[in-house]
């Protein structure tokens, strides 16, 4: 028996039924999220207009500067994709393990490391081997040094019973620490003064331009991570089995399943993605593992990934949402005199609005083909 | 080390004033956040309220000249914190834990938004109490100059215990955090008393974000927190939901904190960052040795998401 025969929506969409009612509870089924979320986001942006109109300025300017800003020109789209890369990342990191009904808040831990290890393992190789063989030790060292920082607090969840949300936090700022200590020590570039950094990557070893475009390849590796997690999530029977023991832990035990395994290969995979995040900021933006990979994109991609409802794929679309707004940040500031929290402040909003509109979930008949019957 | 006069006592001293130091807002943060988990919700977006309460603190003494009506301001507006989340996570399939994390942006990102104008004007402080004049060291008497809130939040906690065990109050907490459906039999009603759990643990931990600006850094400026107000609830739990657990931890992670500038003023560079690590270090073996796979924390509110 595979996992997939036992998925009702693949014996719907095999065609079982001559009728349009399977197409039709498809489409209710799938339009609930769609018009949940875009009501939330209705919602949001109101109650921010609102607190713009009390400051005195025009929310009406505001949002036109942030179309402008995020997505009015070549330019500004370009920027936009530039700075959803690694949110596409850190949030694949909080969305595999939520699959399995983890909370993983410490994504900025495996970010970090992932930056440290991927600065670290090119040093020694520079020169000496062509670009792409570099970037792939770069992204494996990364990888394997986010997954262990990420994996491990899966480990501690399961094998010891502590909390994932507090223990990734905890993680995260020790994993801060041991990035400061690295790069004002061990791997400290003795030229770097008032910054300090590792060794900077030459230019020909910086990770480059999409052609045809300013956006760094980042950006493909993103997406690809994004569609490789669906295919992870949705098709593979390991992906089916996390789906099991995210809905009930009990059930997938009496099943059998290796519940244990399937925690620390999702949050240790999720770190992965993280760590990926370092590697590209250290090998397509900064050049070298320093102070600035804290950038908070860890936490940006928790908000991407609740937006997204865990799906990989509508993380595609939403972490370049944010990242368009995040990119509308200077200008917002340059012609408004706004601070650049105003992101910040909208950010906030729009994610409880779109937490708090989880409760109507269920709550509306149209979107319910099992209350359809009961209404005639 | 000859021009300081105490040499290498300087350290366990540094490590003493840092725990006093150091602690306060831990405290407070602590005692809020025993509240709201004691009656079956965790918050944590407190990070956001202690750092909103530190801008709005800050931003009143400027105004008004007087640090004890920004400590008051402050509260009111850790308590709309609050309240805004117990509001929030009273609505079915609402998830406390990630409202909290929202919540915690949102309070960071208007802090940052609001007090923009008020980072280069100078607050007056609060007023602390000198207890070392008897020793003629000046570390000795800096480090004896102990802030009012200190003692308040010694005396709060003693309160709390007290409190939890024999008020009336205390007992009602209890059982909504117990069990839900108890509190209803006995004609409680659990959502309204979460709330008021909330809005006080937020009310707390803007104390804790007050004293902040007001005395230790004493400024307000965007990095004012480095996490405190995320590690009170694993402080909480350290504490296993005890008042003075709580105030005894809070000491602990204030004199691990201290380690890394005292080691470092007396010339021990090697390791500084590693050092800052400490007490999330501590707190994460504490968690890891304390806790089991098996069974729930003792200690624990039976309705309590977080340790189920």
């Amino acid at each position: 028996m595979t996992a997939e025969a036992n998925d009702p929506r693949l014996s719907i969409a095999a065609g079982g039924n001559a009728s349009f009612r399977p197409l039709l509870e498809w489409l209710a089924r799938r339009a609930e999220p769609v018009a949940i979320g875009l009501v939330a986001i209705l919602i949001g942006l109101a109650l921010f207009s609102l607190f713009i109109l009390a400051i005195g300025k025009s929310p009406v300017t505001l949002f036109q500067l942030m179309y402008t800003g995020g997505f009015g020109s070549w330019f500004s789209i370009q920027n936009s994709l530039s700075r959803a890369a690694p949110l596409l990342l850190t949030a694949l990191c909080v969305a595999l393990p939520a699959r399995l009904g983890l909370v993983i808040i410490g994504a900025e831990g495996a970010v970090v490391l992932g930056g440290v290890a991927a600065a670290a393992s090119a040093m020694p190789f520079v020169g000496i081997v062509p670009p792409i063989v570099l970037f792939i030790f770069m992204g494996f060292a990364a990888m394997v040094v986010g997954g262990i920082w990420i994996g491990f607090a899966g480990f501690l969840r399961h094998y010891r019973g502590v909390n994932e949300t507090i223990s990734s936090l905890l993680l995260a700022y020790i994993a801060i620490a041991l990035m400061n200590q690295f790069v004002e020590g061990l791997l400290r570039d003795p030229a770097s003064l008032n910054k300090p950094s590792t060794k900077p990557l030459p230019k020909e070893y910086m990770l480059g331009q999409i052609p045809g475009m300013d956006v760094h390849w980042g950006l493909v590796i993103g997406v690809v991570a994004c569609i490789l997690s669906w295919v992870l999530i949705e098709i593979t029977s390991f992906g089916f089995a996390a789906r099991i023991a995210g809905g009930n832990v009990r059930a997938a035990q009496i099943q059998g399943l290796p519940v244990g395994k399937l925690i620390v290969g999702f949050t240790a995979i999720a770190g992965g993605f993280a760590g990926l995040a370092g590697m590209i900021e250290v090998a397509a933006v900064q050049g070298s593992a320093n102070a600035s990979l804290a950038a908070g994109y860890g936490y940006t991609g928790i908000l991407v990934a609740f937006l997204a409802r865990h799906n990989p794929l509508a993380i595609i679309p939403v972490a370049i949402l944010l990242g368009g707004i995040s990119a509308s940040g200077g200008l917002i500031q340059r012609r408004m005199g706004l601070p650049d929290a105003t992101v910040l402040v909208l950010q906030g909003t729009l994610f409880i609005v779109i937490l708090f509109c989880e409760t109507f979930y269920g709550r509306f008949k149209i979107f319910n083909p099992d209350l359809w019957k009961r209404s005639h | 080390m000859e021009d300081t006069g105490i040499g290498l006592w300087g350290v366990p001293l540094a490590i003493f004033a840092g725990a006093i130091r150091v602690s306060t807002p831990f405290i407070f943060v602590s005692l809020g956040e025993t509240i709201t988990e004691r009656s079956g919700r965790i918050n944590l977006g407190l990070e956001g309220t202690l750092v909103f309460g530190a801008m709005t603190a800050y931003a009143v003494a400027v105004m008004t000249g007087s640090p004890t009506l920004g400590v008051l301001a402050a509260m009111a507006t850790g308590a709309m914190f609050g309240t805004i989340h117990g509001w929030i996570c009273k609505w079915p399939k609402v998830n406390d834990i990630a409202i909290g994390i929202a919540m915690m942006q949102f309070g960071l990102g208007l802090a940052f938004f609001l007090g923009k104008s008020f980072i280069q004007p100078v607050a007056p402080k609060l007023p602390s109490i000198p207890l070392g004049g008897w020793s003629a060291v000046p570390q000795v008497q800096a480090a004896l100059n102990i802030n009012v809130l200190f003692f308040i939040g010694a005396a709060l906690a003693l309160f709390l215990w007290w409190a939890f065990k024999n008020t009336r109050i205390g007992l009602i907490l209890r059982v909504v955090g117990d069990s839900t459906d108890a509190a209803r039999a006995m004609g409680i009603s659990p959502d309204r008393v979460r709330l008021l759990a909330t809005a006080a643990g937020g009310s707390l931990a803007a104390i804790g974000g007050a004293y902040l600006s007001l005395f230790y850094p004493g400024s307000w400026n965007e990095g004012i927190s480095s996490g405190q107000g995320l590690m009170a609830v694993a402080l909480v739990i350290f504490a296993r939901w005890n008042p003075i657990g709580c105030f005894l931890a809070a000491l602990l992670f204030g004199g691990a904190g201290a380690l890394g500038p005292a080691l470092q003023s007396v010339g021990v560079t090697q390791g500084y960052y590693l050092f800052y690590a400490a007490p999330y270090v501590l707190t994460l073996i504490i968690l890891i040795a304390t806790s089991s796979p098996t069974r729930s924390l003792a200690g624990a509110p039976g309705a309590l998401s977080l340790t189920k």
